[in-house]
């Protein structure tokens, strides 16, 4: 009710001033290259999601929003161009969606006073916001990813992981590794052993890594892949056998991408999430209404309900949550980049507002503050039904380790803050 | 017998069969190099837009529909109908022969004469083209392509070795196929060079351009053959490595693993791509299994390089190159 009174009151607020410039959301897309496939799904998500709303219910706050794509190809350099030709349009928060793009622009985004938001990317201790102000990884980050799984496999074995042994398949890179030190903490915790097996980019050819798990028999494996990788290890492991129901991958490796090429092989292939999967919600009538058969959708309109495109709808919709949120604060529509990052940093995301949305259980419930840039750190489980080709939420939203995951935030982030004589805010 | 022992014997196996997968790229780049003097940089991209095209055919995708439909409006996607595996292999060689003739006609012809750094940036350049409009025909989703190769692991071996050492070794029934295809492929190209007239041009032209010219082989029907073997080759390979992981672009990159076989077995000979992907696929898995786990593996890449430029530094020509002695 008040966030109705508060639309109307903004609503009367913009009829009765000036005409007001569009509210800008660059969108960092990679439509060409060897990632389009993982980037046109979010790209389409993203804008149709913006669309909806500019169509639907006229903007934000009655202001429309404006979508700015910026082919980066999934290349840093192209990606910090992207961001220098777009800052200037009014841009009100960036999402890179590159890890390596994040770290470049972390100290240009703070510098140029735009928020970020690196959605289960970028870099994992920027959820502290004393250090990060202008950088946001809510609602999950790697290292709650890499305790999420901890813990689903802590509860499929009554609580005690003790003597079992653990193999990561990751991609030899810095993405790769983000959590590998999260998961040698927590075999000190938990008793398990842990057995890292690098792949080198782009990840064509993975015999020996899988030969070894072939041998080593490790309980279960995790993934940080991306891209081909992901493909050649799920073959892989169907090749070997290897029981796929306790092979799960980061959220990066659990798309219909990577589970289609192996066809039957991976069924029962699970993948840990920070969102629903499916087009099962009241927001996709409206999509269809609005977007698709009013042919304004960004692509050809085949990727809606994939998981990549869920990711970029869920991305706008936490975007767009954030501009009312930053409008309500600000009492002005026409927000500008610090209303925005202020919104941002107070966002509270709450079932009953993601019902009020037409997106019921749609992610996580979670809550912003100045000290913690993450949110509420909850993790799900999807799994792959090969036969009807679908993915399935397989398990609630739960809360990760945070008592491993808070020691090394504070570290890592006390480490940056150091390095860049950063004066802890949020006092 | 020790376990590391049979663990080796299984990783020298499974060696020999990656090695054959990186043969099949090496022997696209081979074939042209050999015919023309032009180390072909879009090799890879061939075998991308080869394994693409084919899935579309198979799939009766309509080519270019996003730009048509960008340009008429409407929404078509796929003809409405599937083509069979065979006959899509068919069509899709006739496309490569097709995109060798362009190559030719458009690219190649005018550079007669030209320096060899030349023509590699002209390959450069073919390499983006071909894989922009490889998107652009058949868009950059990942697409699934089952040609009917069996996949997984080999129960015939598995058990056999299982009752002689007390493990099953795994080898993959995809890679055991595609050794036999490899074998079949070499023996058919040489026999093709060896025994047919338009072979024997072909090594004519390798030989010497001015005296195949001189007895009246025309270069550019020559090249053009060669390229549609080379593109032949391409699919090949395409198909091989696409239905491991699914036909999308990171399938270009398995160029990268043809380097260091090219620069071991050398860039003019058939049987080299052969002998050299073996070393390379041994020589890699080896070294991955007995030092991998002391530096934190991935070495593979970085190994195949190292154990190229070794056999480069005694012998710079590769195993089976053409020793080069120029007279001042």
């Amino acid at each position: 009710m008040k966030m109705k009174l508060a639309t109307v009151a903004l609503s009367a607020l913009m009829a009765a001033g000036p005409a007001m410039a569009d509210l800008v959301f660059p969108s960092l897309s990679y439509r060409t290259g060897p990632y389009a496939a993982g980037g046109i799904p979010f790209a389409d998500g993203y804008a149709d999601y913006f669309t909806l709303l500019n169509e639907r219910d006229g903007g934000i706050g009655g202001v429309p929003a404006k979508v700015i794509e910026c082919e980066t190809g999934y290349n840093t350099e192209k990606g910090v161009e992207c961001y220098e030709s777009t800052k200037g349009e009014g841009a009100l928060v960036y999402q890179p969606l590159s890890t390596g793009i994040t770290y470049q622009l972390i100290p240009k985004v703070t510098a140029d006073g735009i928020p970020m938001h690196t959605m289960g990317y970028g870099r994992t201790s920027a959820k502290n916001g004393k250090v990060f102000s202008h950088v946001f990884n809510y609602p999950a980050n790697y290292w709650d990813g890499a305790s999420g799984a901890i813990n689903y496999l802590l509860e499929e074995n009554g609580g005690d992981l003790s003597g079992k042994k653990i193999a990561l398949v990751y991609h030899n890179s810095a993405y790769g590794k983000e959590p590998i030190r999260t998961l040698e903490e927590l075999s000190k915790k938990h008793g398990y052993e842990l057995i890292t097996l690098p792949v080198d980019h782009p990840g064509q050819e993975q015999k020996s890594q899988w030969l070894q798990i072939r041998r080593d028999k490790p309980d279960y494996v995790l993934m940080w892949g991306w891209g081909v990788m992901n493909q050649v290890a799920i073959q892989e492991a169907a090749n070997i056998r290897f029981p796929m129901e306790n092979f799960i991958g980061i959220w990066w490796s659990g798309s219909e991408n990577d589970v289609l090429p192996a066809g039957d092989g991976a069924n029962g292939y699970k993948a840990l999430t920070f969102h629903n999967v499916g087009s099962d919600y009241p927001l996709y009538d409206d999509l269809k209404k609005y977007v698709l058969d009013a042919g304004k959708a960004a692509g050809a309109g085949d990727q809606v309900g994939t998981v990549l495109y869920n990711r970029g709808l869920y991305a706008a919709m936490l975007a767009a949550e954030a501009a009312k949120k930053a409008q309500e604060i600000s009492g002005k529509a026409d927000i500008t980049a610090a209303d925005m990052r202020d919104g941002m940093e107070a966002l509270e995301m709450t079932e009953e507002k993601m019902a009020e949305l037409g997106l019921p259980n749609f992610g996580p419930i979670f809550t912003v503050t100045c000290e913690n840039h993450g949110g509420d750190a909850l993790v799900g489980v999807t799994q792959w039904d090969a036969a009807s080709k679908t993915w399935t939420l397989i398990s609630d939203f739960k809360p990760t380790d945070g008592e491993v995951i808070g020691a090394l935030i504070e570290e890592d982030s006390g480490a940056y803050a150091a390095e860049n004589n950063i004066e802890p805010r949020c006092n | 017998m020790p376990d590391q022992l049979i663990y080796a014997m299984e990783v020298i196996l499974n060696g020999l069969m990656a090695g054959v997968l990186y043969a099949l790229v090496a022997l696209g780049f081979v074939l042209i190099y050999k015919a023309s003097g032009i180390f072909n940089y879009a090799q890879g991209v061939m075998a991308l837009f080869a394994a693409m095209t084919l899935v579309g055919i198979m799939n009766g995708q309509v080519p270019f529909a996003h730009l048509i439909n960008a340009i008429f409006g409407g929404h078509i996607t796929h003809f409405g109908w599937n083509i069979p595996a065979l006959l899509a292999i068919i069509l899709t060689m006739g496309v490569m022969v097709l995109l060798a003739w362009a190559v030719q006609h458009f690219v190649m012809r005018h550079l007669v004469g030209q320096e060899p750094i030349i023509l590699f940036m002209a390959t450069i350049g073919l390499a983006y083209f071909l894989e922009g409009v490889a998107d652009l025909m058949w868009g950059s989703e990942i697409k699934t392509l089952d040609v009917g190769l069996p996949q997984g692991i080999n129960l015939w071996i598995d058990e056999t070795t299982y009752n002689i050492f007390g493990y099953g070794f795994f080898i993959d029934n995809l890679d055991i196929v595609a050794t036999i295809i490899a074998a079949l492929l070499v023996a058919a190209l040489v026999a093709f060079s060896q025994y047919t007239k338009q072979g024997r041009a072909m090594r004519a032209v390798a030989d010497d351009h001015q005296a195949a010219l001189s007895v009246g082989i025309s270069l550019n029907f020559i090249w053009v053959m060669v390229w549609s073997v080379a593109g032949f080759v391409a699919l090949v390979a395409g198909i091989m490595w696409g239905t491991k992981s699914g036909v999308q672009f990171s399938l270009s990159l398995i160029a990268l693993k043809a380097l260091p076989v090219l620069m071991l077995g050398g860039f003019t000979s058939i049987p080299g791509a052969i002998v050299g992907g073996l070393i390379i696929g041994v020589g890699e898995k080896l070294f991955e299994f007995a030092v991998g786990p002391l530096v934190g593996g991935a070495t593979e890449n970085w190994f195949a390089y190292v154990l190229a430029l070794i056999f480069l530094v005694f012998r710079p020509q590769g195993l089976f190159g053409e020793k080069i002695i120029e007279r001042v």
